[in-house]
């Protein structure tokens, strides 16, 4: 039987949630789309596909007939708001929470990174879009040799970020950075997010640079090589576009590092491409299409896991 | 019309000619001698603006709090200004500088992407600044949107706007018309401001053109020091505005001196127009993208006008520095049997 799951929020990550959901999961059953516009685009496509929406919020979720048998809510909404719905919900033991905004109310979840770590939390945050194409390539490097410090730079079409992106771009940056850190297992972590508007509309891009000890560059390679393997997994479009790329940091000409200072190493390069799915936005909006993957993923995991 | 008020640029812009290696006594010698010289404000960070330093665009000899921590106590004359680029730097770093004495601050994006900016702008007002909105790639939009985007920049506090012109790639025309738009667009009170690269050699040119429809403050550079083909040189468009009978602060002769004697020989890479900077206007690519082009044309044996040109096609916009070894390796790709 597949289990019952709820969204909170009808923006662009909402709704291509919900169309993964509903074309892809064998494990998961959208129960109700809850939105707060009962004319928004997100609300009216739920209920062109016959899911039971709410335009009331989370207040009016919780009064549903539906709710009792709802064991998974996703949150994407904004930072503010998820504080708000978490309020609510946490009054109900029985319901798992996996939040897509910046809120960061609980753990930081990378799927492939550290899902086994937080398996039992009731509040999982899914970092940022740049965070989830990023950090699995930071982890890899840091099973191999030690990463001192990581740096990602996500370039993201103009056309795939929302209102909310926008004007809190701070957030990315900010929460990123500590994931890197927290999960990507980076001494010390930076990112940097560029638009580009571009048209057509350029697919996502990221870039991953970590400075680490020295190591044997086959086996960061491989590591790499097998952790694309692992995120293609739940987001296909997901690759490695060029050859990892290699340089020595010797320690005659060190790079001085805010926080850290003087530090020499190991430079490599990753440089992805994350192609969406084309659900609800086109294929451009890999940032999108990372995003409710792993969310997805995780809610697929935590039912196998946990029921 | 407004004062003139130059702003000066060799501590930003200029960064990116040494891949932002200045001492921090260098920094406070030469912002010291520009005091003296009369420029109205002197602006002081990574190249990249605050917090650029990184693997993407070249990490600095100091953090910039390093850079601008004692200067402002030694500028009687002058404001001591930085940099921000919203998706780089946060609204942390910004009131750390306006902790160090920073006083006012330009927030850029790329000239379509204004709404990335209200927080920040919004925030350097609170913090009681006086804010440019900087408005980069100019060549990138038309008059009417580009002023549109100014409008959101003006509607979130901003107390000036600029035409900023990355690529050096605006003819005179391109800079007049952009110019018209803004003041046609924005309040009376709205500064309207310009920032041009060397690359087709109208970087005095174009900030005169600027000038003539309106724009008040202009940005130059000790000897063009800055990225690409260089800024306006400072130096030159006083000697210019003398003879136009403009009156501004700033002293000819002390300029040319500091230019010659201590901004010249710090160039590693001499800054000028030369077929590698003159490809960049040319393609309208972004001026700081040069150093890194020529680097990864020396690291895979390819031609860094044709990398240029390439990123140029792509229509790669500043900060996108990744992306100039992506384009070297599908260069490298396509060309192997």
């Amino acid at each position: 039987m597949k289990t019952k799951v709820a969204i909170i929020g009808s923006g662009n990550i909402g709704t291509d949630l919900m169309i993964k959901i509903i074309r892809l999961s064998e494990s998961l059953e959208m129960a109700v789309f809850v939105g707060i516009d009962p004319a928004s685009d997100g609300l009216a496509r739920a209920r062109k596909m016959g899911v039971t929406t709410c335009h009331t919020g989370v207040d009016g979720l919780i009064k549903m007939n539906e709710w009792e048998d709802i064991k998974i809510v996703f949150d994407a909404t904004s930072a503010r708001a998820h504080l708000y719905n978490w309020e609510k919900i946490k009054a109900f033991p029985d319901k798992k929470m996996i939040d897509l905004t910046p809120a960061a109310v609980g753990p930081y979840l990378v799927p492939p990174v550290n899902f086994l770590d937080n398996m039992d939390v009731s509040n999982v945050n899914m970092v940022t879009c740049g965070g989830q194409a990023t950090i699995p390539i930071v982890a890899a490097v840091n099973r191999v040799a030690k990463v001192h410090y990581g740096e990602i730079v996500a370039s993201i079409a103009s056309k795939s970020a929302g209102p909310g992106t926008r004007a809190n771009i701070d957030e990315f940056t900010e929460t990123t950075a500590q994931a890197i850190e927290k999960v990507g297992g980076a001494e010390r972590g930076k990112a940097i997010i560029v638009l580009n508007p571009a048209e057509p509309p350029l697919v996502m891009r990221d870039t991953v640079f970590t400075l680490s000890e020295q190591g044997d560059r086959e086996a960061i390679r491989n590591s790499i090589h097998k952790m694309v393997e692992e995120v293609q997994k739940y987001v296909p479009g997901y690759e490695l576009h060029q050859e990892v790329q290699f340089d020595d940091i010797p320690e005659s000409e060190p790079v001085f590092i805010e926080g850290l200072g003087l530090r020499h190493g190991l430079k490599t390069s990753v440089l992805l491409k994350v192609k969406g799915a084309g659900h609800y936005l086109p294929e451009y909006a890999g940032n999108l299409d990372i995003m409710t993957s792993a969310a997805r993923a995780t809610a697929e995991r935590l039912i196998d896991e946990n029921y | 019309m407004s004062k003139i008020y130059i702003q000066d640029v060799t501590l930003r812009d200029g960064m990116h000619a040494i891949r932002h290696q200045y001492g921090k006594e260098k920094i406070l010698e030469i912002a010291i001698a520009l005091d003296k010289a009369g420029v109205d404000a002197i602006e002081i960070s990574h190249g990249d603006g605050l917090a650029g330093g990184s693997f993407n665009y070249g990490f600095g000899k100091h953090t910039d709090w390093d850079w601008l921590e004692g200067v402002s106590e030694q500028l009687h004359h002058a404001k001591l200004t930085t940099l921000i680029l919203p998706g780089i730097a946060t609204i942390r770093d910004l009131k750390k500088a306006r902790d160090l004495g920073v006083e006012s601050v330009r927030v850029a994006t790329h000239c379509t992407e204004a709404d990335i900016s209200p927080q920040h702008i919004a925030a350097a007002k609170e913090l009681g600044m006086d804010v440019g909105g900087f408005l980069m790639m100019a060549h990138m939009n038309n008059p009417s949107d580009l002023a549109a985007q100014a409008k959101i920049m003006e509607d979130a506090g901003a107390d000036c706007v600029y035409v900023t012109d990355s690529a050096g790639a605006l003819l005179m025309d391109g800079v007049a018309d952009r110019i018209k738009a803004f003041k046609d667009t924005l309040d009376d009170s709205t500064e309207v401001g310009i920032h041009c690269h060397h690359n087709l050699s109208l970087g005095v040119a174009n900030t005169i053109v600027a000038m003539q429809h309106g724009a008040n403050r202009l940005d130059a550079s000790l000897a063009g020091m800055g990225a690409g083909a260089g800024n306006c040189p400072l130096e030159v468009l006083v000697a210019v505005l003398n003879k136009m009978e403009v009156t501004h602060n700033s002293d000819l002769y002390q300029l040319m001196d500091i230019a010659d004697d201590v901004i010249r020989p710090l160039q590693t890479r001499p800054v000028r127009v030369d077929r590698e900077t003159l490809s960049l206007g040319y393609a309208g690519v972004y001026s700081s993208f040069l150093l890194h082009s020529e680097q990864a044309a020396k690291k895979y044996g390819l031609d860094t006008r044709s990398i240029l040109n390439e990123l140029g096609k792509r229509k790669m916009v500043g900060g996108q520095e990744d992306m100039i070894v992506d384009v070297a390796l599908d260069m490298l790709a396509n060309k192997r049997p």
